[in-house]
């Protein structure tokens, strides 16, 4: 059985379908790669995943825990749905760092709030991660005071202290100036290798590539394409997908392919 | 024939002393406690209920179009006299520029955790922080740092409105000076000298906020 699995998930704004019908599922310890141009739902099925936007029909599940929604309810599933969403956390374009506090109380926040760890335990294991991030000498200054490259590595420091089983990435790197674009891909690569169970959004093929197991390709909010990532990426079955594949190609995959070597 | 100044009137330094402590204990109590209820509205403002929500919009828009001294006026005679309860004088004096200051902190309030962008929301939603949490331990204090100016802009008009509790003889500042030119005739120098009061009261308070804020700042930009 898949450890995540969404059926016919759908998200309606208005009278705008965002998502039509998703249905996908991701092994436990892959990495599942979304791309798809600007609009096609790749951000939207993210939060919906992660429950920050409220899900118009379909059902979720991941290990044990399975919500369902109908008109924009959730109509099963309640009393599970904070032990949904504890088992994931997300790492955002933005970064979203509490800019007010400190690198390792951006990290520790959560766990010693949310999870009523001890703070000495929780700032240890905060100093730890900083340390697998290559940013221990971090630890007590301010987001402001960081690259872009170094709040989103705190940031995924911080989605890590939480335990999750899955880590969520919303174009972790989109932000961020070219050349700061590896160290993240790097960390996130590491992540994929010691086999946590990732689902990835992204612009960066040559990552999808490489690092994921499972590919999909979203269009105007449906799955068009969906498989190993060398094949798609390598022939194309659908029109729509060639299309993006040349368009992305054209514009920047050659400074981005380089990025991530 | 230039006016002869006679500076001698103003000395009398234990009335002034009593009135100074009277219009500090009202200026930081009415400062104080506007802003925690106003906190709470502004809270309310923003939350889930609508009749919340539109009685408290009804509560401010009252608070803020109509003038301090008519509310002052109005808590100290109207009030006790329409609910038929004796409010002790210096409550009923105190609780119209509360009030006045929590409707105006309300509105502050709102404002800057409306300035809070959307994604610290997010960040903590996905960190399973409770909306509560989220309150407390992000967006609130990143709120009050952006509203300090605002708070103290209205925390040095609520100083400056106690003048208008001595209509109500709460034995302030401005009803000592007001009783001095009566019974001095003085009131270039009485008002003149009152007014220099009122500047070292509240000068050295914008100052030290100003203090906080470049501190703050340098901390962590």
């Amino acid at each position: 059985m898949a450890f995540i699995e969404v059926t016919e998930l759908t998200k309606v704004y208005g009278s705008a379908v965002a998502l039509d019908g998703i249905s996908l599922s991701v092994e436990e310890g892959k990495t599942a790669a979304i791309i798809g141009s600007s609009g096609c739902g790749k951000s939207t099925f993210l939060r919906c995943l992660n429950l920050l936007e409220q899900p118009t029909s379909g059902a979720l599940r991941i290990g044990d825990d399975a919500l369902r929604f109908a008109d924009a309810k959730l109509v099963a599933g309640a009393e599970r749905s904070l032990s949904f969403r504890k088992k994931m956390a997300m790492v955002f374009q933005s970064f979203d760092l509490f800019p007010h506090l400190t690198v390792l109380r951006n990290i520790s926040l959560a766990p010693i709030v949310v999870n009523a760890v001890r703070r000495d335990e929780a700032e240890e294991r905060a100093l730890q991660l900083l340390d697998r991030m290559g940013l221990r000498n971090k630890a007590e200054a301010f987001p402001g005071q960081l690259s872009g490259g170094q709040a989103q590595r705190v940031a995924i420091a911080r989605a890590l202290a939480m335990n999750p089983r899955v880590l969520l990435f919303d174009e972790a790197t989109s932000a961020l100036d070219p050349e700061l674009v590896g160290e993240v891909l790097d960390v996130m690569k590491s992540l994929a290798e010691e086999g946590r169970t990732m689902v990835v959004v992204t612009h960066e093929l040559a990552f999808a590539h490489d690092v994921a197991d499972i590919l999909f390709f979203f269009d105007k909010g449906k799955i068009a394409e969906s498989g190993r990532p060398q094949d798609l990426l390598e022939n194309p079955r659908t029109e729509r997908l060639s299309a993006f594949l040349q368009r992305y190609r054209h514009s920047f995959g050659g400074a981005k392919r380089a990025a991530c070597a | 024939m230039g006016y002869q100044f006679d500076w001698s009137v103003v000395w009398n330094p234990s009335l002034w002393l009593d009135a100074i402590i009277v219009t500090l204990v009202y200026g930081i109590a009415t400062t104080v406690s506007g802003l925690v209820l106003g906190l709470g509205l502004g809270l309310l403002l923003i939350s889930r209920f609508w009749t919340a929500r539109q009685l408290v919009s009804l509560f401010i828009g009252v608070f803020r179009c109509t003038p301090a001294l008519i509310q002052i006026v109005w808590f100290y005679y109207a009030f006790p006299m329409a609910l038929n309860v004796n409010l002790p004088p210096w409550l009923a004096a105190g609780s119209g520029l509360t009030l006045y200051m929590a409707a105006f902190s309300a509105e502050i309030f709102r404002g800057g955790i409306e300035s809070i962008e959307r994604g610290q929301w997010n960040a903590c939603r996905s960190l399973c922080m409770s909306h509560r949490q989220t309150m407390y331990y992000v967006i609130l204090p990143q709120t009050i740092r952006r509203m300090t100016p605002a708070i103290v802009n209205q925390s040095i008009i609520q100083f400056k409105n106690t003048a208008l509790l001595s209509i109500v003889s709460v034995h302030d500042i401005m009803f000592t000076a007001n009783a001095l030119t009566s019974a001095t005739y003085r009131p270039l120098e009485v008002l003149t000298f009152a007014s220099l009061v009122y500047i070292a009261i509240i000068w050295p308070l914008a100052s030290i906020s100003h203090q906080f804020e470049r501190s703050y700042d340098q901390r962590k930009r």
